[in-house]
C-alpha cells in the first residue's frame, strides 16, 4: 500500500444527491476478473450519450476539469451496490479524493481500503466549496491528510478521520497481514464458538454435501 | 454503540459481542464470520489478491460461492453463458473454489439461484450468525435474527484469508411497526413506505432492528423482503428477533438438527432478543394501518408514493437541492410533477430478484393473474429466485398459470434486477419491477424502473399500466 499525506489539484463539482455506484460504474464494466480498464466505465452514462459520443456539457468532459483529482459531490455519494469497481475505476480515472456531506457505508470502507480519500463535511461547507470550484479559476483544492484539513479558494475546513483510517493513508498498512498475526487467536475463538454452537461449524460444506 | 458495561443489551450488541475475536480500538473490532458468501463478479480480484500474496483460505467450510449475477435465464435445460467475459467469470470462480475447497453452486446446479434466496432456503442462515457477502443485500438474513451485511472485494479477500473482518461498530436504531398490514399490502409496501419516510440515507450508519406486532405477523419470506431493502435506507444491518415462526421455518430446513441438538439450538436462539431496558441510538414508530400499495416514481428507492397519491409538485419543495434532485429524477423517468402513477402505461414486467422471487411472491402473482392475460404490447417475465422455487412453483401449478396468462417462465438468476446478463431493457422502456433498486440505468440505459410488490406488478401485467391491485376485483 502506498503512503499518502497530501492531495492537491483541480476539483470538479458534481452536486448530485444519492449518486449510486451503479451510476459511478455501470454493470457492463463489471465483467472482468481483474481491475484493469475500469476508468473507461466511470460515470459512463453521464460522460457519453447513447451513441457513445462525449457529452460536452458534462463537467468532467470540459477542458478545465479534464484533469480533476477531486470530486465535490452531493449527499450519500456511493450508495447502493457494494461493487468495489467504483473505487478502483475512480482511482484509475485519476480521482484521489471525494468531498461530500455523506457517503454510502460500503463505499466508504471500500474507498479507505484503497486509499481513495473520502472527506465528509457539513452540507453548508460542501456548498461553499462547490461555489468556489464551479468557477474553473477557483477549482484548486488542497487536502492535508496529516492535519485533516481542506482548503479551497475561499474556504478552509477540518474533517475527521478515524485514527485507523488516518494511519492507513499515512503509513500504508497490510490489513490482512496485521490480522493474520492474530491467526492463533482467531482459530481459538472459532473452536470455542463451535463448542457452544456446534450447528455452525462447516455450515457451508455440510450443507453442500447434503445437497448433492 | 453503547459501552459493554451496561447490562441491558440490544440484539445487535449481543451478536457483535459473541463474534468479537478482539477489540482493535474504540471504533473497530475483529469480527468473526460464521458464513461468507461469494458471487462471480465481486470475488475474482479477491482470489487474485490471495494468489499474489500466496495466502490460503483459512476455513473453506464456512464459505460458499454461487454463479448468479451474470447467467442467462432463458428457459432452456442446459444454460450456456455466451458472453466470453461472463463465461470467464463463472469458470474462474469454479476454479478458485476447487483450488481452495470452497462449496460451489454452478450455473446448472439444481440448487442454483440468487445467493440470498438459496442460502436461507437450505437452512444455512441460522439465528445469531454473522454472515458476510460481497453484495449489499446481505441484510436479508436479519429476517432470521442473523447479522448480515455487504462488504467490498478487499474485504472479501480479508475474510477469505482470516474468516474475520475489521468491523466498525454501527449505531443502533429500532423501528417499531404496530397493527396489521391492510388488505392488498405486503412487507414490500411497508419497507417502501419506511424508506420514503426516513429517506435513502435515513438508516445510514445504523443497524436497524424491526419490531412490533406488524413485523411478527409477517411470514419469514415477507421478512426477507423487508430486511433485504433496509439497505436502501443505508442500513448496515437489519434484524428481527427470531420468534416461533422463525423456529418453525428453521426446523424444516435444518435436517442436521434434531432431538438433543435441535433443543440445544432452540434454547440458544430463544435468547436472541433485545433486553427490555436496552437503549437505541435512534427510534421510529409506524402504524401498519397507514400502509398502502407503494410504487416508486423516481430514481432512488425513497422516491415512492402510495398508489392513491401524486408525485410531488416542484413548487411544494422548499429545499433547493431536493428540488433539483426531484427534477432530475422526473426528467429521467419522463413523468410530470403533481401527476398520479395509476394508469401510467408500462411495456415490461419483471418479477424476480432476492427481494421478491420466493414461492410466496409467486403465489401472490398467480392469485392475481389466474384466468387473466398479460396485456397486449407488454412483455412479462418471471425469473424465480432459485431452482427450488422454480420446481415448487411447477409442482403447485403456478407455472402453468403464468404460461397460460402469457408470462415468460424463466430459469433462476439475478437477471433484470441489475441487467448484467442479456436481460436488459431498451432505452425508454418502462418496467413494473419487484426488485429493489430504481437507479438510473439499473435495468438498462435510459430504462425506467417502478418498484412495487409482486401483486402490484402482476396487476400491471394484466392491465398494461400501473394499477391499484386492490381495485382489480376477484
Ligand atoms: S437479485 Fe438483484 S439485488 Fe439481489 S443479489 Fe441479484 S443483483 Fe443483487
Amino acid at each position: 500500500m502506498t503512503r499518502l499525506s497530501k492531495i492537491e489539484g483541480v476539483a470538479a463539482p458534481l452536486p448530485i444527491a444519492n449518486l449510486d455506484t451503479d451510476q459511478i460504474i455501470p454493470k457492463q464494466f463489471l465483467r472482468r476478473i481483474d481491475k484493469a480498464g475500469l476508468a473507461d466505465g466511470i460515470l459512463y452514462d453521464m460522460r457519453f450519450d447513447s451513441n457513445g459520443d462525449k457529452r460536452g456539457d458534462f463537467v468532467l468532459n470540459q477542458p478545465a476539469y479534464a484533469d480533476s483529482k477531486i470530486l465535490v459531490a452531493g449527499q450519500n455519494f456511493g450508495c447502493g451496490s457494494s461493487r468495489e469497481h467504483a473505487v478502483w475505476g475512480l482511482l484509475e480515472f485519476g480521482i484521489k479524493a471525494v468531498i461530500a456531506p455523506s457517503f454510502g457505508e460500503i463505499f466508504y470502507s471500500n474507498a479507505m481500503n484503497n486509499n481513495l480519500l473520502l472527506v465528509a463535511l457539513e452540507e453548508n461547507a460542501v456548498e461553499a466549496i462547490l461555489r468556489d470550484v464551479i468557477n474553473p479559476q477557483y477549482s484548486q483544492i488542497c487536502i492535508d491528510i496529516e492535519a485533516m484539513t481542506v482548503r479551497s479558494h475561499s474556504q478552509s475546513a477540518s474533517f475527521s478521520l478515524s485514527e485507523r483510517h488516518r494511519r492507513m493513508f499515512l503509513e500504508g498498512l497490510d490489513m490482512i497481514g496485521a490480522t493474520l498475526s492474530m491467526e492463533d487467536q482467531i482459530r481459538a475463538f472459532a473452536q470455542a464458538h463451535w463448542q457452544h454452537k456446534p450447528w455452525l461449524k462447516d455450515i457451508a460444506a455440510t450443507t453442500r454435501k447434503r445437497l448433492v | 454503540m453503547s459501552t459493554s458495561t451496561q447490562t441491558s443489551k440490544t440484539l445487535y450488541e449481543k451478536l457483535v459481542e459473541t463474534h468479537t475475536v478482539a477489540r482493535l480500538d474504540d471504533q473497530n473490532v475483529l469480527l468473526y464470520a460464521d458464513l461468507h458468501i461469494m458471487n462471480e463478479y465481486t470475488s475474482p480480484q479477491a482470489f487474485a489478491g490471495l494468489a499474489q500474496t500466496g495466502r490460503k483460505v483459512l476455513q473453506p467450510g464456512q464459505n460458499l460461492a454461487v454463479v448468479d449475477h451474470i447467467i442467462p435465464t432463458h428457459p432452456t435445460t442446459i444454460r450456456v453463458i455466451q458472453d466470453a467475459d461472463s463465461a470467464l467469470q463463472a469458470s474462474n470462480l469454479k476454479r478458485n473454489c476447487e483450488m481452495h475447497g470452497i462449496p460451489f453452486y454452478d450455473a446448472n446446479d439444481r440448487y442454483q439461484g440468487v445467493e440470498h434466496v438459496i442460502v436461507p432456503e437450505h437452512g444455512m442462515v441460522r439465528p445469531g450468525m454473522v454472515i458476510l457477502c460481497g453484495d449489499s443485500h446481505t441484510t436479508t438474513y436479519g429476517a432470521l435474527g442473523a447479522l448480515g451485511f455487504g462488504i467490498g472485494t478487499s474485504e472479501v479477500e480479508h475474510v477469505l484469508a482470516t474468516q474475520t473482518l475489521v468491523y466498525r461498530l454501527a449505531r443502533t436504531m429500532r423501528i417499531h411497526v404496530s397493527g396489521r398490514l391492510p388488505f392488498g399490502t405486503t412487507s414490500k409496501d411497508l419497507i417502501l413506505m419506511i424508506i420514503r419516510k426516513i429517506s435513502a440515507q435515513g438508516a445510514r450508519g445504523y443497524a436497524v432492528e424491526f419490531c412490533g406486532e406488524a413485523i411478527h405477523a409477517l411470514s419469514i419470506e415477507a421478512r426477507f423482503a423487508l430486511c433485504n431493502m433496509a439497505v436502501e435506507a443505508g442500513a448496515r444491518g437489519a434484524l428481527i428477533a427470531p420468534d416461533q415462526m422463525a423456529f418453525d421455518y428453521l426446523t424444516q430446513r435444518c435436517p442436521d438438527l434434531k432431538g438433543e441438538s435441535l433443543a440445544q439450538a432452540l434454547n440458544d436462539w430463544r435468547h436472541l432478543r433485545s433486553d427490555a431496558g436496552a437503549t437505541f441510538d435512534a427510534e421510529y414508530s409506524f402504524d401498519a394501518a397507514d400502509v398502502e400499495p407503494y410504487v416508486t416514481w423516481g430514481t432512488s428507492p425513497d422516491q415512492a408514493i402510495p398508489i392513491t397519491g401524486c408525485i410531488p409538485e416542484l413548487s411544494s419543495i422548499e429545499d433547493e437541492t431536493e428540488r433539483q434532485t426531484v427534477d432530475r429524477a422526473l426528467r429521467y423517468t419522463r413523468l410530470s410533477p403533481g401527476s398520479a402513477l395509476e394508469g401510467v402505461p408500462v411495456q415490461h414486467i419483471f418479477i424476480g430478484s432476492c427481494t421478491n422471487a420466493r414461492i410466496e411472491d409467486l403465489r401472490a402473482v398467480a392469485e392475481v393473474v389466474k384466468g387473466r392475460k398479460v396485456a397486449k404490447h407488454v412483455r412479462a417475465m418471471i425469473v424465480p429466485g432459485s431452482g427450488e422455487v422454480r420446481r415448487q412453483a411447477e409442482v403447485e401449478g403456478l407455472a402453468d398459470i403464468f404460461l397460460d396468462a402469457g408470462f415468460e417462465w424463466r430459469q433462476p438468476g439475478c437477471s433484470m434486477c441489475l441487467a448484467m446478463n442479456d436481460d436488459v431493457l431498451a432505452p425508454g422502456i418502462r418496467c413494473a419491477s419487484t426488485t429493489n433498486r430504481n437507479f438510473e440505468g439499473r435495468q438498462g440505459r435510459e430504462a425506467i424502473t417502478h418498484l412495487m410488490s409482486p401483486a402490484m406488478a402482476a396487476a400491471a401485467a394484466v392491465t398494461g399500466c400501473i394499477t391499484d391491485v386492490r381495485n382489480l376485483g376477484a
